[in-house]
């Protein structure tokens, strides 16, 4: 998906034309085009191959999978039509894993992004320890989905973990409860989590975003009389967009291929209430062993990331992909 | 600090070793030419990564080897996953190791039928006719014997003995009205009766399993499985008792969270005495004790209860073991192994230090644990045997009796719906 923010024409081969070319020269220049194209062809031919063999195939190969009912070994034979969607779509798990799919979008979008903006206005300021803080909130980023998914079933344990010993001690005993192991909790207590752990990866984008703001702007909106709000509003914002924009659609497919952390704290449960996509796959794939119908999910899976991401290239990042805002369109560099 | 390009270094060679290890092993599987020099070499394929029983079984086939000089033993050992995919592969490739770990039940039958299993009825006959009854059970297919055990266990409930006192309970209970009696009076004692591992499923699967052996008799889950049609009024009972036993709130708080072995899961909180009792399989003294503190002499043992007015008895258990079987074809000498390895001597070896259930009955001696010495009576005593579901059944049924359970206990399914579940997925499993 990334390299489809690097479109850059203006690089490719013969991109370094020379100006219009005198008639005898035409020959000599048509072989050196040729000689220019073979060598990106020679180039990329491997990469091509390894492309082809690690991601194309298999993706095509589980689309025709998916058409079959299939315990993963020897060939598809058993064709059952369009049966597996079928039964996926009419399945309350995975009716449930879209919904909290999006419940996890839309908590990202307006909690988690909100929070991790804040956070970074506040730490571009100066201040003591700046560095230290900074840091300190991209630590958990950096930390594995795994390690993370022990430690905080342990923060979290009903009772005994840290979480309800803290709580208790300040004299809110009754705010804590089952945390995951509660059916209604359980979304909610994962969504901490992955606030926790991601939002100080979209802070450092933001904080970089922030960086690149020439300060000029900033003191002449002051010298104008704008307030610190209208600054925010008029000025960091606007020219903090493409980050902001990338931001999201990091986060929300981050949140339709969530998988690591809930397999580790919940494996999905109690009772499916915190059961994704992915987690649904890995269910039917490994455990059942019906290949045939998890390949159904993953298409299905696919299908919305696809989606989502072209739909969001063409309509939100299409201005971001034409070239950076900051310079005038059509203006040239 | 080492030296980290050294290290480096070492774990590239080892994983390319690794690499190079796994393709041998894809290219083999039941190749046991007899050599140039007249040694056979078999081939023994088997899931002992962890030690002590790593070392204890190379030993054993050192052993073997200088009793029979002419027969050369190949170990290959895979980890328990890794060897249950690479025998499906293998299965379907046709081509089975010469000496092969079995479960038994569900998975080796479709081994047999694809005529890949050699039947060791008559070739095994003098010896094998003397082993526990119980652990032959799991490899029996109609009458033939496909393959020979060297372990065994049930699963029962464990019990902390103070919390039982504490209650007033001076035996444990043998019917399920006394044991939801039970339960009750361990509540209004202030001990939690039960703890359960509700995030990984199969202990509550436990549950529905013995109940539905003791509404519907020893032979039914396998009926059902065979039938795939679990929609019987029996198993529909099965699942209104366990939901009696919901009813009375007897598990630990945040049980639908908790795994098994980790320090907040259920073993540890009956090791740590935080509940009274859990239904696990022979295993729960050593996991109680790993990741709890244990309860060593408080622990007790007793079956799961019957059920008034229900097909099954308390004596028909439900468990599992391990076993080898043969390729077809394979050697003499991989029969003469099977005798070497379920003779007393070496059994004794294995109970005493890889803390197997004997299953040769001259081998109890060795066995000095009370209660593994409880299930061994219980085990001796057996009038009918259900193998571990997940091996019985086809994955996805196995999983789905898991899932379903899981939401009876958790209070979204009703103990039909449970049934019909089971069912649907049984009938979409070819």
């Amino acid at each position: 998906m990334t390299s489809t923010f690097l479109p850059d024409r203006r690089t490719g081969p013969g991109a370094a034309a020379p100006p219009p070319p005198a008639a005898g020269a035409d020959r000599g220049r048509a072989r050196r085009r040729a000689v220019h194209w073979l060598t990106a062809v020679g180039f990329q031919i491997p990469a091509l191959i390894l492309f082809m063999v690690l991601v194309l195939l298999p993706i095509l190969f589980a689309l025709y999978a998916a058409f079959f009912r299939w315990g993963g070994f020897g060939m598809p034979s058993d064709y059952i039509g369009t049966e597996n969607f079928s039964r996926l779509f009419a399945d309350p798990v995975f009716l449930g894993d879209l919904w909290r799919c999006l419940l996890l979008v839309v908590l990202s979008l307006a909690l988690q992004l909100p929070f991790a903006l804040a956070m970074a206005v506040l730490l571009n300021q100066r201040m003591r320890g700046r560095a230290v803080y900074r840091m300190l909130f991209f630590a958990p980023y950096v930390l594995s989905e795994a390690i993370t998914g022990v430690l905080f079933s342990m923060i979290f344990a009903p009772g005994d973990g840290l979480a309800d010993q803290v709580l208790g001690s300040i004299g809110l005993g009754g705010v804590g409860g089952e945390w995951f192991a509660d059916p209604s909790m359980v979304m909610a207590t994962l969504f901490l989590v992955m606030t926790w752990k991601y939002f100080g990866f979209h802070m450092m984008l933001y904080l970089a975003g922030l960086q690149s703001i020439p300060k000029e702007l900033n003191e002449a909106a002051l010298i104008d009389g704008a307030n610190a709000w209208q600054r925010l509003r008029s000025v960091t914002l606007p020219l903090l967009a493409p980050t902001l924009r990338i931001s999201v659609f990091l986060s929300v497919i981050g949140a339709i291929q969530l998988f690591d952390l809930v397999w580790v704290i919940t494996q999905g449960g109690p009772d499916h209430h915190s059961e994704t996509m992915a987690v649904t796959l890995f269910q039917f794939g490994f455990k059942r062993y019906q290949v045939g119908y998890a390949s159904a999910i993953s298409v299905v899976m696919f299908g919305i990331s696809l989606v989502f991401a072209l739909a969001y290239q063409r309509f939100v990042l299409r201005r971001d992909l034409q070239g950076a805002t900051t310079t005038m369109r059509g203006g040239g560099t | 600090m080492g030296d980290p390009a050294l290290s480096r270094r070492n774990f590239m060679a080892a994983s390319a070793a690794a690499g190079l290890g796994m393709t041998a092993l894809s290219g083999c599987g039941g190749d046991s030419d007899a050599g140039s020099s007249g040694t056979t070499t078999v081939e023994w394929w088997n899931i002992s990564t962890t030690q002590p029983t790593k070392d204890v079984w190379d030993a054993l086939a050192k052993q073997f080897e200088a009793e029979n000089p002419k027969v050369k033993i190949k170990i290959v050992q895979l980890e328990n996953d890794a060897y249950k995919s690479k025998m499906t592969a293998l299965t379907a490739s046709g081509k089975l190791p010469d000496i092969f770990h079995t479960w038994g039940g569900g998975v080796l039958r479709q081994q047999v039928d694809a005529g890949l299993v050699e039947d060791l009825t008559e070739r095994t006959k003098p010896w094998a006719d003397g082993l526990l009854p119980v652990a032959k059970e799991p490899y029996l297919v109609g009458d033939a014997v496909y393959g020979i055990p060297f372990d065994i266990g049930m699963v029962g409930f464990w019990y902390n003995k103070a919390h039982f006192e504490k209650a007033g309970i001076t035996t444990p209970p043998t019917t399920w009205s006394g044991f939801l009696d039970a339960v009750r009076a361990l509540k209004s004692s202030g001990t939690t009766p039960i703890a359960l591992a509700g995030k990984e499923k199969w202990p509550g699967m436990y549950y529905w399993a013995y109940l539905a052996m003791r509404t519907a008799g020893a032979d039914a889950l396998q009926k059902a499985g065979d039938d795939k049609d679990f929609t019987g009024e029996d198993f529909v009972q099965a699942g209104q008792h366990l939901q009696e036993l919901v009813d009375l709130q007897p598990f630990q708080k945040g049980f639908l969270g908790a795994a098994y072995s980790t320090p907040t899961g259920q073993a540890a909180t009956v090791g740590n005495g935080k509940a009274a009792m859990e239904l696990m399989g022979q295993w729960a003294p050593v996991v109680e004790a790993d990741a709890g503190k244990g309860l060593g002499d408080g622990l007790g043992f007793f079956p799961f209860p019957g059920v008034e007015g229900g097909k099954g008895a308390i004596t028909e258990v439900f468990g599992g073991g391990g076993g080898h079987a043969l390729r077809r074809g394979a050697p003499q000498a991989a029969v003469d192994f099977l005798k070497f390895f379920a003779s007393a001597a070496t059994d004794r070896e294995l109970v005493r230090k890889t803390g197997v259930l004997p299953v040769v009955p001259a081998a109890e001696d060795a066995l000095a644990d009370p209660n593994l010495q409880a299930v061994q009576k219980q085990l001796k005593g057996t009038t009918g045997f259900q193998l571990y579901l997940d091996q019985a059944y086809a994955p996805a049924v196995g999983q789905e009796v898991n899932d379903s359970v899981a939401a009876l206990i958790a209070g979204s399914k009703s103990p039909r719906q449970v049934a019909e579940s089971i069912t649907k997925t049984a009938k979409e499993e070819q």
